[in-house]
């Protein structure tokens, strides 16, 4: 039997999360000892045809090519892996969700006949089945390093479930909201990351996306008794994540309440 | 894909390898001449510009960091200097140093990525450095090894790797400790010899003779090589603060590739280690000139072929210079000084690994961002590597396909385009 085959997929994205396979400089001989790497245009010029044991897909679905382009990947992958906030929740670029994409156009491109943009940005998953997801803004090393010894193995990866609270508790990190130091989204956060915002005194921002529990209306009071108003709160919650479905609805509501009043 | 016509032939690559982002080439010959050369960029749009009208000031260091994963640091150190500019607040030298540390780490982080796992296939005719690992595992470890020093004083210094998370207007969210700083002074003593042997080894590859014979746009500074500081300086001789830089680089919407390139002045100009190089010599360590001296460079370099030497020397004078910045650290007295809002406008620039960098803001009296403006790296150099492809493609017009369209990657290469910083302004449908 030959090696298992991957396959890395860039679409609307920074690159950062590849990056992280290329950034395991420890590893990453022996990882392309034990698969044959099939496409993964940032590191070789070797581009061999499906079918791909394994595809791991970076970015999020914002043309419609790129709606097209992912449906082909998905027919020719065995076990398909979303990586990063831009594939598992739109990323970043989804904040143009919650605006005009005709004025956003016009900010930036004196033709913006050119342009072909879907009114929508989203994941991966909105588009295909996925079968696993990697969060985070990056995504983590050590978790990406777990995946593929995982599947190579044909075991289930183990995931992180609840919320970085759990990391800084097990890091023995003290909490900022507690101690009201900082605004802080780690009690509705995905775990994963390892809780490295708060170890350095800052408050997590939640590039992990939310968690399965999480629940925003609970943290929302706590934010504003340190101090935020609701524009900034807003903010907060629509960055790396805007349009995971839990956020993106908790935005909504404090928005709409705002409008309201 | 080659359309073959009695006399005019087309060329092309749907997508690049080995380039950060995706981009496409294009070259059409018409009766035995090279009538066109482009370097097609379709990654999609990403509006950062645009979403970051009515974001709170503190935001864009985080923000913009997520144009490019290859070079956060770049856009983390140019937004803050730009909004500082705006509030009006100078931040105390010993922030600057550690500011300038971490840029050392994603310098020396970048340029071993596209040293040995990007650049180095191109001269020894390999798909990857997985391949060339197969016959030279140690000189593949040692890139790696180089690559992964960049990344620890980014782990270090800024939490992660990749989009770190510890810079904040200011300065930092937290300073390093006493033993992480120890702990980056032995990574870095090994690393030294390590770059200046990829120094040595880089000088041994086979270089085409080519003289770009474009512009050259760099920073400067009078007292150090330049990285996170300086004004702007041209080989013409042409000087001009970060705040005129709309006085001089207009950016143009191009029908082919819809991309707003740059110009200065009408010209096309190279930014990036050459342009750097070859007006900064001087300021190099004396360790990174000897580095040169003893590869054969002279003090100004202008083939794109050799910029993989002027990495390594670049990565020399980094670890060199993250190794002064140690010996001389002064912990600040706070890790950030306060910036408050204030309305008005404010312009930052920092030389990313492969080029000069540009951020503007301008903001309301409460700190909401009400215009924002991003110029990247490898959006000022897309019209010097179109020109060179156009060069150099005529003397390879004798190759089959598969070697011109080869040729023709690696002439783009040789600029270490960031595709995906440029990407949130420049956009064409793959076709």
């Amino acid at each position: 039997m030959g090696k298992p085959t991957l396959a890395v997929w860039k679409f609307t994205s920074c690159d950062g999360c590849q990056l992280t396979l290329l950034d395991c400089e420890d590893e990453l001989l022996a990882i392309a000892d034990a698969v044959q790497i099939k496409h993964f245009p940032e590191a070789t010029r070797k581009d061999l045809p499906g079918p791909f044991d394994v595809s791991l897909v970076e970015g999020s679905i914002s043309t419609p090519a790129e709606a097209e382009r992912i449906k082909r990947i998905r027919e020719e992958t065995g076990t398909l892996v979303a990586i990063g906030a831009c594939a598992t929740s739109g990323g970043i670029q989804a904040l143009r969700n919650f605006a005009d994409l005709d004025e956003f156009q016009r900010i930036i491109y004196p033709h913006p006949e050119f342009l072909h943009s879907l009114e929508q940005v989203a994941p991966i998953a909105a588009h295909v089945d996925v079968d696993y997801e990697l969060r985070g803004c990056p995504i983590d090393k050590r978790q990406l390093l777990g995946l593929l010894s995982a599947l190579l193995k044909g075991r289930r990866p183990d995931l992180p479930k609840g919320a970085v609270c759990n990391e800084c508790k097990q890091r023995g990190v003290n909490c900022l909201l507690v101690e009201g130091k900082e605004p802080c989204l780690g009690p509705i956060t995905q775990a994963g990351c390892g809780a490295i915002c708060p170890s350095y005194n800052r408050g997590c921002y939640g590039c992990f996306g939310p968690s399965d529990s999480a629940q925003p209306e609970a943290l929302i009071p706590v934010l504003s008794r340190l101090g935020l108003a609701d524009p900034d709160i807003v903010r907060m919650l629509r960055t790396y994540n805007a349009a995971a479905p839990k956020l993106a609805a908790a935005g909504d509501r404090l928005e709409g309440a705002h409008d309201d009043a | 894909m080659t359309h073959k016509g009695a006399s005019d032939r087309l060329v092309a690559v749907d997508e690049l390898a080995r380039v950060e982002g995706e981009g496409a080439l294009r070259l059409r010959v018409v009766d035995g001449e090279v009538a066109e050369a482009e370097l097609n960029i379709y990654e999609p749009p990403r509006y950062f510009e645009a979403f970051l009208v009515g974001r709170k000031y503190t935001e864009p260091p985080d923000i913009t960091a997520r144009i490019c994963g290859i070079c956060p640091v770049a856009y983390q150190m140019s937004s803050c200097q730009a909004i500082e500019d705006a509030c009006g607040v100078q931040v105390p030298e010993t922030i600057w140093a550690l500011r300038r540390l971490l840029y050392c780490g994603e310098w020396i982080e970048s340029h071993a990525l596209h040293i040995y796992l990007l650049h180095a296939p191109d001269f020894l005719g390999l798909p990857d450095a997985i391949e060339l690992a197969k016959t030279n595992r140690e000189l593949v470890e040692t890139g790696l090894a180089l690559k992964k020093v960049g990344n620890d004083i980014m782990e270090i210094l800024g939490g992660r790797a990749i989009h770190p998370v510890n810079v904040r207007l200011g300065g930092f969210y937290r300073l390093p400790t006493p033993e992480e700083l120890e702990h980056l002074k032995s990574m870095l003593r090994p690393a030294l010899d390590q770059a200046l042997k990829t120094v040595e080894w880089t000088s041994t590859l086979d270089f085409p003779d080519y003289d770009c014979g474009h512009e050259l746009l760099a920073m400067s500074h009078p007292d150090t090589y330049p990285i996170e500081r300086g004004h702007l300086i041209t080989a013409s001789r042409e000087e001009f603060p970060a705040s005129a830089w709309n006085d001089f680089i207009e950016s143009v919407q191009v029908p082919h590739s819809t991309a707003l390139q740059a110009f200065l002045r009408g010209r096309r100009y190279l930014s990036g280690p050459l342009a750097r190089y070859s007006l900064n010599y001087a300021n190099l360590s004396p360790l990174a000139r000897q580095a040169a001296r003893a590869a054969g460079l002279g003090e100004r370099c202008v083939n794109p072929f050799q910029s993989i030497i002027v990495r390594a020397i670049e990565v020399v004078y980094a670890i060199d210079e993250a190794m002064r910045i140690l010996e001389e650290y002064e912990p600040p007295r706070r890790p950030a000084v306060d910036v408050p809002p204030r309305a008005g406008e404010g312009h930052g620039v920092t030389e990313a690994p492969r080029g000069i960098l540009y951020h503007r803001y301008k903001l309301d009296e409460n700190g909401l961002i009400q215009q924002a403006q991003i110029v990247s790296p490898t959006a000022q150099n897309q019209p010097a590597i179109e020109a060179d492809l156009k060069t150099l493609a005529a003397d390879w017009l004798d190759l089959e396909d598969g070697e011109l369209t080869a040729e023709a990657e690696r002439a783009i290469r040789n600029y270490d385009p960031c595709i995906s910083c440029s990407a949130h302004f420049l956009t064409v449908e793959r076709g």
